[in-house]
């Protein structure tokens, strides 16, 4: 392996040409990271006028909360259903879209279209779509006899924000799939294909393993995306409701915090999701490095 | 030398345009489309009509944005000299004695004259201390009240002139529209927690907290689950049920309006602000207003329905000259012409008797029937301990929860009776955390 060197005359130049890097990363990650963690063993009235150390009273009484608790479920559902059905549109795109010999550039191009479309935006158009009252998607599920309802029907609720979460992110991982697939030598399908392989089982035994560090890679990143990016999906869809049922732990920190006024909480459980990503991450790359290989 | 005329000269423009210049107030609102144009306007009236103070306006969106963007603005000293803040944001304001500066002793202070008697008791009862201080200065105020399709109503039979009364009433219409197929709905509501909670309560004469719905203290808690409250959610879930009421939504209920200008529901209930709206959607059939229905068998009842909407609250921090230009401005607020071109443009209550009796003198009330019925409605009775209005800390979470609840109700996934057992007992957490909090 070939490693590129430069060696520096000045020993100070490559920490100044680090700075400003740094500073960003400081400034604007260490510096609330580390203001949320002293946050959350304080209480706090609004306006910071009186602040007492409560230790680690926040986080117990996290454990306490029925509502806390409820929207850990809630994301426990969402985060690995987004994750699911973005990954596998993707993955059935884009295999799709390499077995097509004309219009594969047209298609590409439309499938990755949604991706730039602003989260708000992607969130009040599947509202209109699926709004009971003017839209057009419980229309037409009025006459299969389904009657949709996702302003009181929890299930109904989950399915609109976990739709308009994952569209954008199939292109993102159609994308992703599609470097993947082209990655694979088509010598070796085509030699299973003489040795008799159909086009089924030479995706399941050749194309589908040979994916593995792509899908494993989009999991993990559409996984902490469901569970951190979403907040503007569910801030113009259901904001939450009906009873809490898509308020996730990320949209939860922002309505306790923001709307609710409750500092130390709102910091602690910030704190905890902090620790979730931490954990992802260390996952991804102590997999992705070593076990997800061929 | 050049440098230090320079300078001299820099210094002395300086000096010359700060002590000539007017006197900056920053105001913060949540008054956005139409409401904000009309506001602006009235606030470019205040700054021509004097030199010595200049007050720059400012949208800061939503309410609960406005206020969390005021609190944030004052923890790093940034705040501005005033800013609106809806009613159930009153608790949380009150609360912060080191970050408000009173009204009643900002007038005190600046020496301008001030009657805290020529406002609705209805409107100042809600901002008023236990020693009957304002505290803040009320600016738009509202109640809900009834609008009806009157094409509907003659379409199934019913007299067009005459709004439903009670709810008993309510629930006939309602059947007779829809088995005429007048319409498909009876009737629908904007704010579940404001109009079908709170002001129900109010309307009743029955508490909805201890200690004066906790205006009397921040010990108060929530007493929602009384007989009566429960016997309402029962109906409107039965009425559910039968198709006779449509559910609008959480919050101030967005699906509600629709349902009514679309004609699919034949009578609804909203804020008295929301006429405008409802003038200007309502284009293909006659609106009929009316005051919110009751139960005829409940004794006291009508009462007088509570407000909601905002106030403006000082916030310290600035020097005496500018408190003394929010005070001149107040007062140009709050002079009867001002008050009753905003109320009459807006659907907002005139906050004082003054502003009330020039509509009437202008023939305003004569002239657009119905635009009087949220006045004589608030004003119906004297204010109760019960219908004065409300304040507890946390309670735009509060709101939050009634809705919950009352969405588990609609799903069938909790009887009336649990469901505000549940707002009783959340909100009265809520309450506790908060209380935590201030007294540190």
């Amino acid at each position: 392996m070939q490693t590129k060197r430069t060696v520096f005359g000045n020993r100070l130049l490559p920490y100044a040409l680090l700075l400003p890097q740094l500073a960003v990363t400081v400034v604007f990650f260490l510096w609330p990271a580390a203001q949320a963690v002293l946050q959350s063993f304080q209480r706090e009235d609004a306006f910071g006028l009186s602040t007492t150390w409560v230790g680690l009273a926040n986080y117990a009484d996290l454990l306490d909360e029925p509502t806390y608790l409820n929207s850990l479920k809630v994301t426990a559902i969402f985060a690995p259903a987004v994750t699911a059905l973005s990954v596998g549109l993707g993955l059935v795109f884009a295999v799709s879209l390499d077995r097509l010999v004309r219009g594969s550039r047209i298609y590409a191009a439309l499938l990755v279209w949604p991706y730039a479309v602003a989260p708000a935006v992607a969130g009040i158009m599947w509202w209109f779509l699926f709004n009971p009252t003017i839209g057009l998607l419980p229309y037409l599920l009025a006459a299969v006899g389904y009657r949709w309802d996702h302003a009181l029907q929890p299930t109904d609720a989950m399915i609109l924000v976990v739709i308009a979460a994952s569209w954008k992110q199939v292109s993102y991982n159609f994308l992703f799939f599609m470097a993947g697939l082209q990655a694979i030598p088509k010598s070796m399908i085509e030699a299973a294909a003489i040795d008799g392989a159909g086009p089924v089982k030479r995706f399941f035994t050749i194309v589908l393993p040979l994916l593995s560090p792509t899908t494993f890679f989009l999991a993990v990143i559409n996984l902490v995306y469901a569970m951190f990016d979403t907040f503007p999906v569910i801030h113009a869809t259901t904001g939450g409701n009906p009873a809490q049922s898509t308020n996730i732990l990320v949209y939860k920190v922002f309505v306790d915090g923001f709307i609710g006024l409750n500092l130390g909480s709102s910091a602690a459980q910030s704190v905890v999701l902090m620790a979730i990503v931490v954990a992802l991450t260390v996952i991804q790359f102590k997999w992705v490095e070593r076990k997800v290989t061929y | 030398m050049l440098t230090r005329s320079l300078i001299a000269g820099l210094a002395l423009t300086f000096l010359s345009s700060s002590s000539f210049a007017a006197t900056e107030i920053t105001w913060w609102h949540a008054m956005g489309g139409e409401l904000g144009k009309k506001l602006d306007e009235i606030v470019a009236k205040y700054n021509a009509s004097q030199d010595d103070y200049k007050v720059t306006a400012v949208y800061k969106g939503s309410y609960p944005e406005t206020m969390t963007a005021a609190i944030a603005a004052f923890r790093a000293k940034q705040q501005p000299d005033i800013v609106q803040v809806f009613e159930v944001g009153t608790g949380t304001m009150m609360a912060a004695k080191g970050a408000i500066y009173p009204v009643y002793e900002l007038m005190k202070d600046t020496g301008t004259a001030f009657d805290p008697k020529a406002f609705l008791s209805a409107v100042v009862g809600y901002y008023t201390d236990a020693d009957g201080n304002m505290l803040s200065m009320p600016f738009n105020s509202s109640t809900p009240i009834l609008y009806y399709n009157k094409d509907v109503f003659q379409k199934a039979g019913l007299d067009p002139e005459q709004p439903p009364k009670t709810w008993e009433d309510v629930e006939a219409y309602s059947k007779k529209i829809m088995s005429s197929g007048a319409a498909k709905c009876g009737f629908t509501t904007g704010w579940i927690s404001w109009v079908q909670l709170e002001n129900f309560s109010a309307w009743h004469n029955k508490p909805i907290g201890t200690l004066q719905n906790g205006i009397g203290g921040m010990d108060a808690e929530l007493t929602v689950n009384g007989d009566l409250q429960v016997r309402h959610w029962t109906n409107l879930k039965t009425w559910q049920d039968e198709g006779l009421f449509q559910y609008g939504g959480p919050g101030g209920g967005n699906d509600a309006p629709p349902k009514f200008y679309s004609q699919e529901c034949a009578i609804y209930m909203n804020s008295s602000a929301s006429l405008a709206g409802v003038v200007a959607n309502a284009k293909d059939f006659k609106v009929g207003f009316g005051m919110l229905p009751y139960y005829s068998d409940v004794e006291g009842a009508p009462q007088n329905s509570i407000i909601g909407g905002a106030t403006l609250w000082v916030l310290r921090g600035h020097g005496e000259a500018e408190y003394k230009g929010v005070a001149n401005f107040f007062t140009f607020l709050s002079s009867p012409e001002v008050q009753a071109d905003w109320h009459q443009y807006s659907g907002y209550l005139p906050i004082t008797e003054a502003a009330y009796k020039l509509g009437q003198e202008q023939g305003f009330y004569a002239n657009n029937p119905g635009t009087d019925v949220a006045i004589k409605q608030i004003t119906l009775n004297p204010p109760t301990d019960n219908s004065k209005g409300l304040r507890f800390g946390n309670y735009v979470q509060i709101r939050d929860v009634i809705d919950e609840e009352f969405q588990n109700l609609l799903a069938g996934k909790k009887t009336p009776k649990d469901a505000l057992d549940s707002v009783v007992t959340r909100g009265n957490k809520l309450i506790a955390d908060f209380r935590a909090a201030a007294n540190g």
